[in-house]
């Protein structure tokens, strides 16, 4: 008896494929010098992108006959989770340019804590601007990462 | 003797002020992660790796290896209270741990497993710090051919040997293994992969790959299942102390999980929980009461635990040795010693003999720091434990920015860790290993240049792999690793089929 093939399954199989066929036309298109003929900069890659074909083709077929053995259906998705938390990465992303890495937290923190059920996005905000804070201070001091300049990173 | 002059001088390093302080740093921030579930050791290495342009690398290295015991012990008291284990190599303790802790024996559930953590921890560093110039001796004598076909075993062993699926670990490698390639190839200085662009010129940073598959995976997997339910904490039950009676029934298990763990993390074929599987199923079989087992029996917490932290420390033994990382947190810092243009192989032990011997010596005041930390100071991670987790998930996003951003405040790089970040969300949901990924990109361009090197001495012969002996053997062995699985599994389908039809 032969299932269905799952959608979602059959659709990461595609990318990791796509994602071999990249990598294919990548190797491709490295030049390679005479004198490395041999054992050049391809070998390697040609490994690579080949194994990872056959190994994506398999997982295709795996998928095409009725789902990857041992991975249970899929629980539908939370989108309004996924959503919420979505939004605060993308948020995160603009603001960190614009306004500056303490307030990008704030936006992310509060967003995700929503995505997780917290109904107080105030008190989120909160202490997503101490854990901002904290962060900062922690790293741009102690470890020497800059995380770029923002309008509160300049006061500090 | 020697050896213990050598490793006097790296307590000498190691207890100096400064770097004391970082060994309990990295102890803390371990004990830390490894308590918090969704994060662990990889992530949190991965996120200190800037520390490598600012502190000496003994320092550095001795607050990665808190970090790496420390998530060990961590890990199981989220076993234990919470039935969620914090690392995969604790997964065995909550079977026996957390059905302690709900007849009220959380107390003698953790005693146990921290007590045996220090002892097999302390065991299994003493076994590295004695076979490891062993290795090293005979890690000398191997050419690049046999290189790189121990590197096919490593490959093998984590991609085909553990998780549930060979070709699903196989593909998640050769991924890992096209990521190493992106950047400028160091023998030709050609552009690989790069599309172009000069951001990738570099190469992808690990940093950046680490955070996106571990953060942001784990909390995007976490939200798309978001109604799916919440754990419940135990509360903190019974008497840190063991009883006479625990203690008798648990020193056995903690010498055999060393003896175990030590072997099985030490050898390629890494990883830790095949040792505390192993631990489990000995300490059943020979449990006087057998029948206990799975209504919290002290002994199926014992073993495993000293299993899982035995194996820590042999984890470290391929990776200092022979630079071939078996965990994602060894391949991490794998990554750091070539951040300080250390090489990390036989010849570390000579040419940086002061910085190994002073992170092994920390090994040792990292074991008795994490005793003190996670028996009395219990109370602090039970507290820990309870941070919400809206605000636990909001936390770590704002930590994976920082990893991202930092390197080079560049969108492309937050961009990057968003892919990466979905990606990782989907091999999460549909059962694809993490690990085969971060060591194929991180050994990958390693086995290359071996590949390169031996192919490159044999002319052009590929054969060279095969008509050294010692090579010849390695790749016999990761064959076996493929192929003897699927085998097995045949063999006892053919056997209970001959068995059912007489």
């Amino acid at each position: 008896m032969r299932a269905r093939p799952r959608r979602d399954e059959l659709a990461f199989a595609l990318l990791l494929v796509a994602l071999a066929l990249l990598s294919l036309w990548q190797t491709l298109s490295i030049p390679v010098s005479p004198i490395y003929a041999r054992v050049g900069p391809t070998a390697f890659p040609w490994i690579a992108s080949v194994g990872l074909l056959v190994f994506s083709l398999v997982l295709l077929r795996q998928a095409l006959g009725g789902g990857l053995p041992g991975v249970d259906r899929q629980k539908t998705v939370d989108w309004r989770s996924l959503g919420w938390v979505g939004a605060g990465l993308a948020a995160n992303a603009v603001l960190i340019t614009t306004l500056g890495f303490v307030f990008a937290a704030v936006a992310l923190f509060a967003c995700t804590a929503r995505g997780f059920g917290s109904q107080r996005p105030v008190r989120d905000a909160l202490i997503g601007l101490g854990v901002g804070l904290a962060a900062f201070l922690g790293f741009a001091r102690l470890l020497g990462v800059n995380i770029g300049a923002g309008a509160l990173e300049g006061l500090l | 003797m020697e050896t213990l002059a050598l490793l006097a001088g790296g307590f000498a390093t190691a207890l100096s002020a400064q770097n004391l302080l970082f060994a309990f740093a990295g102890c803390f921030l371990g004990t830390a992660v490894g308590v918090l579930p969704g994060i662990g050791p990889a992530l949190t290495v991965a996120l200190l790796l800037p520390i490598t342009f600012k502190v000496p690398a003994a320092s550095a290295f001795i607050l990665f290896a808190g970090v790496y015991y420390g998530a060990m012990y961590g890990g199981s008291t989220t076993s234990i209270l919470l039935n969620t284990p914090g690392e995969s190599a604790t997964i065995i303790t909550a079977l026996e741990g957390f059905q302690m802790a709900k007849r009220g024996r959380a107390g003698p559930a953790l005693a146990t497993a921290a007590i045996g953590s220090f002892v097999a921890g302390t065991i299994a560093t003493a076994a590295l710090t004695f076979f490891a110039p062993v290795v090293v001796e005979l890690a000398l004598k191997l050419g690049p051919a046999e290189y790189f076909s121990l590197m096919v075993i490593a490959f093998v062993a984590v991609s085909a040997v553990l998780g549930s699926s060979a070709v699903r670990g196989l593909t998640m490698l050769f991924l890992g293994l096209v990521f190493g390639i992106v950047g400028v190839d160091l023998q030709t200085g050609q552009p690989r992969f790069t599309f172009g662009l000069i951001e990738l010129l570099d190469g992808i940073e690990v940093t950046i790959v680490a955070v996106g598959l571990f953060a942001v995976a784990e909390t995007l997997h976490l939200a798309a299942r978001h109604r799916y339910g919440e754990d419940e904490l135990l509360p903190l039950s019974g008497s840190l102390w063991l009883t006479r009676e625990d203690f008798v029934r648990s020193w056995k298990p903690w010498l055999r999980g060393a003896l175990i763990g030590f072997p099985f993390g030490a050898i390629p074929a890494g990883g830790a929980e095949l040792p505390t599987f192993f631990s489990y199923y000995i300490e059943r079989k020979l449990a006087r009461r057998p029948e206990e087992f799975g209504r919290g029996a002290i002994e199926g917490v014992a073993g495993p635990e000293a299993a899982n932290n035995a194996s820590a420390a042999g984890v470290l033994m391929p990776m200092l040795t022979l630079g071939l990382p078996t965990s994602v947190t060894a391949a991490i810092m794998l990554s750091a010693f070539q951040s300080y243009g250390i090489q990390p192989g036989p010849l570390l032990f000579q040419t940086q003999g002061e910085l190994v011997w002073s992170m092994i010596a920390s090994l040792y005041i990292g074991n008795a720091m994490l005793l003190v930390l996670n028996l009395p100071l219990i109370g602090l991670w039970v507290r820990v434990l309870r941070i919400p987790r809206p605000q636990l998930y909001g936390g770590i996003l704002v930590f994976a920015t920082i990893g991202a951003y930092g390197v080079a405040n560049s969108v492309i790089d937050l961009a990057v860790m968003y892919a990466v970040g979905l990606v990782g969300m989907l091999m999460k949901r549909y059962d694809f290993p993490v690990a085969p990924v971060v060591i194929g990109m991180i050994l990958g361009p390693l086995a290359e240049q071996s590949f390169r090197q031996a192919m490159t001495i044999s002319q052009g012969d590929v054969t060279t792999f095969l008509t050294r002996p010692i090579s010849a053997a390695f790749l016999a062995i990761a064959a076996a690793l493929v192929l003897a699985p699927p085998v097995l599994r045949a063999y006892a389908a053919s056997r209970a089929r001959a068995r059912s039809s007489p």
